[in-house]
């Protein structure tokens, strides 16, 4: 055994091919390539099929990651698939998107002293595998229940709940705000991170099972949540996200050019104004941009801008490395696309030129001081180190809150003191009867996996309340 | 799709009305509320105000005039076509109640957006007096529609082709120099509304002004559509359109709404050249 287990550490971490640098950093196509089925076997062989595996302690829903590991390393990539459909319905976009490093990847026991089993890419590679080439049968359906049920936005949790009702039978409504499904998974997240074929063909497969459609439908203003139940929905969940945008309230915020991240990343990804003219709707360009905060969604801004031609792109930061919040892989692209770190910085005001259009960012140094309640050490400005940025192109991505529209048109639904919606963890139920909630009007700004793993939870919930009528 | 049962050229053809099918929001819309609209795949998200509806036949009406490439667009839209999209209805309903006199002033197209508040405000029982203007006779619209929701009609042109030569703003006066007003509502281009609200201020009368900021999504997600009111940032999409005309930003609107207007004429050059029109 002692001996397997060195041979096997000796296949070291199956990178994935990437666009080099120089060039993807100014085109929108994806930047990882893929496996192809060798490495991807190659890579799976690492697994060392712990009993208890740690790795699935690590993944929100689950996943049986040593089955479908085993699975990929005998070659039988149909029954990868199918392990990982178990628990999850969107795995090529969650093997693009999860933060592996403090999930499942974060758990794997050769992660101690070597590169853990490159969990997230195998699952990719399976489910692209399965959408490329297998014709894959669509999942057995129960018995129609007559039920019907409608989902409030079509992000990763609310098409979550839509299939796991198809698949126990019910009749399920898909409503959404904008034109176009897939809530952040199309206007948030870029191309180059996740295409958008992606997201469109897990759609159509949901459509395949029986899912109706209704884009253009504003929850709370086109349509009450009562007036669905009077047109005779038996259920509703609302999955409608934590799409309001944070700003840093400093002076000269207000100036043209700059842009929350929300409509910047909508601009580009959901209009596509990378394709404009071709596409209608416009996006400054800037030269030298700016962008305000350091989780994903600022990675992708930075990223987003130097392809659409800046010459200098800064991340500016007013804590250290250490407690950005990005995933570690989006870091590092930034970094090898020539993305620069301002950290330790802090934005008090922007300035204008003579048509109010953003020209400079007023910026003062910071330092670390004592440990705040998150239990990270709070940043204190250093006195008398302002500095001027140049800056004709901000982009704010400071976070994001509970967008009001429908909550307030539903006072029977009960918020919690932050604005979002006041769900039981153990079922997703609201205060209102027949009503469920989850994702990120739930929790805030999170993760796609954990916006699922609430939409199965409330799915559960919704069929024992169709069923049993509790 | 959303289908355009009518379709009517106006003022020279430089506006356009089209009636629409879109039952829920026909059902729910209030006066002062807007859709936004998108013609195609490849097209930009409109926002437009709800002139008229009829909750019978399920319709709405918006009226546009032709400044850019989408409207241009728009315009190519015929009777039997439709929009892809149609999303409402958006934006904060007018308060209307019945407060006494009101003087109702449109610009332009405004006056289209003006219509069903007017006509919201003569049915709560107040005496409404309106003013329209347009740069030239035949840049008039809804002459007719407003004098048929008003106590009283005043029409004014820059040219003087029609009605009073002049601005808004001097008939304006007139009216508040020998009535008691209590509300003047003002819609129309941004200087029109400025000027307006710098009078009223003087006059000490509240006044309600629509903002027409530029919108991407219009349920208060992105933020392009902020306005400074008050000294404090407001989305007017969710929080507006309409906004106390005396504590309204309006260098900062009329920046903001210029942020894309070199790329915005080279597309709607493009566009007439390709359409044949230059
Ligand atoms: C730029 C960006 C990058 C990110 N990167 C990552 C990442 O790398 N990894 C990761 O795990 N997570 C990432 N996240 C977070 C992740 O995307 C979210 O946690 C997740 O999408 C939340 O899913 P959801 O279903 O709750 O809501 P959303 O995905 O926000 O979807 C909500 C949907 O509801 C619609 N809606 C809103 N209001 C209404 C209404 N009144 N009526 C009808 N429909 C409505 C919206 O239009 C939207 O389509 C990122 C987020 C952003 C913004
Ligand atoms: C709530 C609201 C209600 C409106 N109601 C009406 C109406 O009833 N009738 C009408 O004719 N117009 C209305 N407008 C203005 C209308 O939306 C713009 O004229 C239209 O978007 C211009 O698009 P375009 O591509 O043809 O022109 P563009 O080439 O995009 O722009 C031409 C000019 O129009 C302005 N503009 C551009 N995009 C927008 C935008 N998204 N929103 C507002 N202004 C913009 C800019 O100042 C620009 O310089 C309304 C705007 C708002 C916000
Ligand atoms: S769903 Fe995410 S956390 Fe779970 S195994 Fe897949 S990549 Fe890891
Ligand atoms: S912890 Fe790592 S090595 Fe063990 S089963 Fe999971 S992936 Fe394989
Ligand atoms: S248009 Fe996006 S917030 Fe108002």
């Amino acid at each position: 055994m002692a001996e397997k287990e060195t041979k096997k550490k000796k296949i070291p971490r199956q990178p994935m091919t990437e666009q080099e640098p120089e060039e993807r950093r100014r085109n929108f196509d994806e930047v990882p390539l893929g496996y192809s089925p060798d490495t991807a076997i190659k890579e799976a062989q690492r697994c060392l099929q712990c009993k208890k595996p740690s790795c699935v302690t690590g993944c929100p829903v689950q996943i049986d990651i040593p089955g479908f590991v085993k699975e990929i390393a005998e070659g039988d990539f149909e029954n990868a698939v199918q392990t990982i459909w178990k628990r999850n319905s969107l795995p090529a976009v969650c093997g693009r998107v999860c933060p592996q490093e403090i999930q499942c990847e974060g758990e794997c026991i050769l992660g101690k002293k070597d590169d853990p089993v490159a969990i997230g890419n195998l699952e990719r590679f399976a489910a692209d595998y399965a959408r490329e080439e297998l014709n894959c049968e669509l999942p057995e359906k129960a018995e129609p229940t007559g039920k019907k049920v409608a989902v409030v936005g079509s992000g990763p949790s609310g098409l979550t709940v839509a299939g796991d009702l198809l698949l126990k039978g019910h009749d399920v409504t898909l409503f959404e705000a904008f034109h176009k499904t897939g809530g952040v998974l199309v206007y948030g997240i870029p191309e180059f991170r996740l295409p958008k074929d992606i997201v469109a063909s897990e759609v159509a497969g949901l459509e395949k099972l029986g899912l109706h459609i209704a884009c253009d439908n504003v929850v709370g203003r086109t349509v009450s949540i009562d007036e669905l139940f009077e047109e005779g929905y038996d259920a509703v969940y609302i999955g409608v996200g934590a799409g309001l945008p944070r700003f840093l309230n400093i002076p000269g915020e207000n100036l043209t050019g700059i842009y929350s991240a929300n409509e910047y990343l909508t601009r580009a990804n959901l209009m596509k104004s990378y394709l404009f003219p071709d596409y209608d709707t416009p996006l400054a360009g800037g030269k030298n941009v700016a962008v305000l905060g350091a989780g994903n969604v600022a990675m992708d801004s930075a990223r987003t801008a130097m392809r659409l031609g800046a010459e200098r792109v800064r991340i500016v930061y007013r804590r250290s490395r250490e407690e950005m919040p990005a995933r570690a892989a989006e870091i590092h692209h930034a970094e090898e696309e020539g993305i620069e770190f301002y950290l330790l910085t802090n934005p008090t005001r922007f300035i204008g030129d003579e048509n109010g259009r953003v020209a400079l960012m007023e910026c003062l140094k910071m330092e670390l001081g004592e440990p705040d309640e998150s239990g990270r050490r709070r940043p204190v400005p250093v006195e008398g180190s302002e500095f001027k940025l140049d800056c004709d192109l901000a982009v704010v991505a400071v976070g994001a809150g509970a967008n009001p529209l429908l909550t307030s048109s539903d006072p029977e639904i009960k918020l919690n003191s932050r604005g979002y919606i006041a769900a039981d963890p153990k079922t997703g139920k609201t205060t209102k009867k027949g009503v469920w909630a989850g994702g990120d009007i739930v929790t805030g700004q999170a993760t796609v996996i954990l916006a699922m793993g609430a939409g199965r939870t409330a799915a559960d919930s919704i069929h024992d309340y169709l069923t049993w009528g509790w | 799709m959303f289908k355009i049962i009518r379709r009517e050229s106006m003022a020279n053809d430089t506006v356009v009305l089209n009636e629409i099918e879109a039952p829920r929001i026909a059902a729910k819309a209030r006066p002062g509320q807007f859709v936004i609209l998108k013609a195609n795949e490849t097209g930009e998200r409109i926002p437009l105000t709800i002139s008229d509806l009829d909750a019978e036949r399920g319709t709405i009406t918006v009226i546009y005039m032709v400044v850019g490439k989408s409207t241009a667009l728009f315009k190519t839209l015929a009777a039997g076509d439709g929009y892809q999209d149609v999303i409402g209805p958006l934006g904060k309903p007018t308060h209307i109640e019945k407060v006494g006199r009101v003087v109702c002033i449109g610009g332009g197209t405004g006056v289209a957006v003006l219509f069903p508040i007017t006509r919201g405000f003569k049915e709560a029982g107040n005496e409404v007096v309106s003013i329209i203007g347009a740069r030239s006779k035949d840049l008039l619209i809804l002459e007719d529609k407003m004098g048929s929701v008003s106590d009283k009609l005043h029409v004014c042109t820059d040219d003087g082709s029609y009605g009073r030569k002049g601005f808004v703003t001097e008939v304006l006066k007139d009216v508040l120099d020998n009535n008691k007003v209590d509300l003047v509502v003002a819609i129309g281009p941004v200087p029109m509304m400025k000027f307006v609200s710098k009078m009223t201020f003087e006059y000490n009368v509240k006044t309600l002004v629509s903002l027409n900021p530029i919108m991407v999504d219009g349920t208060g997600m992105c933020g392009a559509c902020r306005v400074t009111v008050n000294g404090e940032t407001r989305f007017a999409c969710v929080d507006g359109p309409e906004f106390d005309g005396h504590k309204v930003d309006y260098d900062n609107l009329i920046q903001r709404l210029r942020a894309y207007e070199e790329d915005e004429k080279k597309a709607y050059d493009a566009y007439c050249k390709l359409q044949g029109w230059r």
